[in-house]
């Protein structure tokens, strides 16, 4: 594993992510991504999701929600790609590739949480 | 100290031993259940970023008003997406699930000095699993 000073921040991150993606990310993926696009359950309607989201801490939950797991999944695809493919000599393109995609996509999200109207 | 049997300068070997190196294959994941489950543990992770990009899709379209709303709605009941969102479903659910395995192992809870045996920890993580699915379901049901 390389020394870097970093290292613990990353895998702080990464169980952080963990946790939030065991407990959120299931019940939401069902409801938003199959339940309510297919009709098999009653969707709010347009207005309810828009003043749901609209209030600052539901989209401060949000940003937590959609930020730190990246980091969780930068991580794991980081170690993925080290040791399953054993391409541990491309050490700074895995990890721009894992964490600045989580990083854009993060400040992305700030960007699109922080304007929402 | 040195021993009689030891002669005072070692002969000289003009032998240079190969280092004994194993070939592992990049397959390798491929050749065991144990060790393909271990990778599709570590690709659960696609599901998790799956979710926060699509979210993320999710409140843009939102914010554009009705009509982009309604067509995003419309494009995730494609069969396309469905797919993808029933995949990143399973995968989400595996991790779920081998997170709180773990977590019996990473946490160590001491009750009056004695620590919990993992089975509570476990059962606990999924107790509040349910407790929070029912908080954000009856939020967007009631």
């Amino acid at each position: 594993m390389a020394k870097r000073p970093i290292e613990p921040f990353l895998w702080t991150l990464f169980s952080g992510g963990g946790v939030l993606a065991a407990f959120f990310v299931p019940v939401l993926l069902f409801l938003l991504f199959l339940a309510f696009p297919l009709g098999l359950l009653h969707a709010p309607s347009y207005d309810a999701l828009h003043s749901l989201i609209a209030m600052p801490l539901v989209r401060l939950l949000l940003f937590v929600a959609c930020s730190v797991p990246l980091f969780h999944w930068a991580h794991r695809f980081r170690y993925t790609l080290d040791d399953g493919l054993q391409i541990k000599h491309l050490n700074e393109f895995v990890d721009i590739l894992c964490y600045g995609g989580a990083v854009v996509v993060t400040l992305l999200a700030a960007l699109l949480l922080w304007n929402f109207s | 100290m040195r021993t009689q049997a030891q002669p005072a300068t070692p002969p000289y070997t003009p032998y240079h031993p190969r280092w004994y190196r194993t070939h592992v294959s990049t397959y390798w994941w491929m050749h065991r259940w144990v060790y393909f489950r271990f990778v599709l543990r570590e690709l659960t992770s696609f599901g998790v970023a799956y979710f926060c990009v699509m979210t993320l899709l999710y409140v843009r379209a939102l914010s554009r008003g009705p009509e982009v709303f309604q067509a995003f709605q419309s494009r995730l009941a494609s069969p396309l997406f469905i797919c993808m969102t029933v995949v990143a479903l399973f995968l989400a659910l595996f991790h779920t699930t081998t997170w709180f395995s773990l977590s019996a192992h990473a946490m160590v809870v001491r009750v009056g000095g004695k620590r919990l045996p993992g089975v509570l920890i476990v059962m606990g993580n999924y107790g509040a699993w349910v407790v929070v699915s029912a908080i954000l379901s009856w939020l967007l049901l009631r």
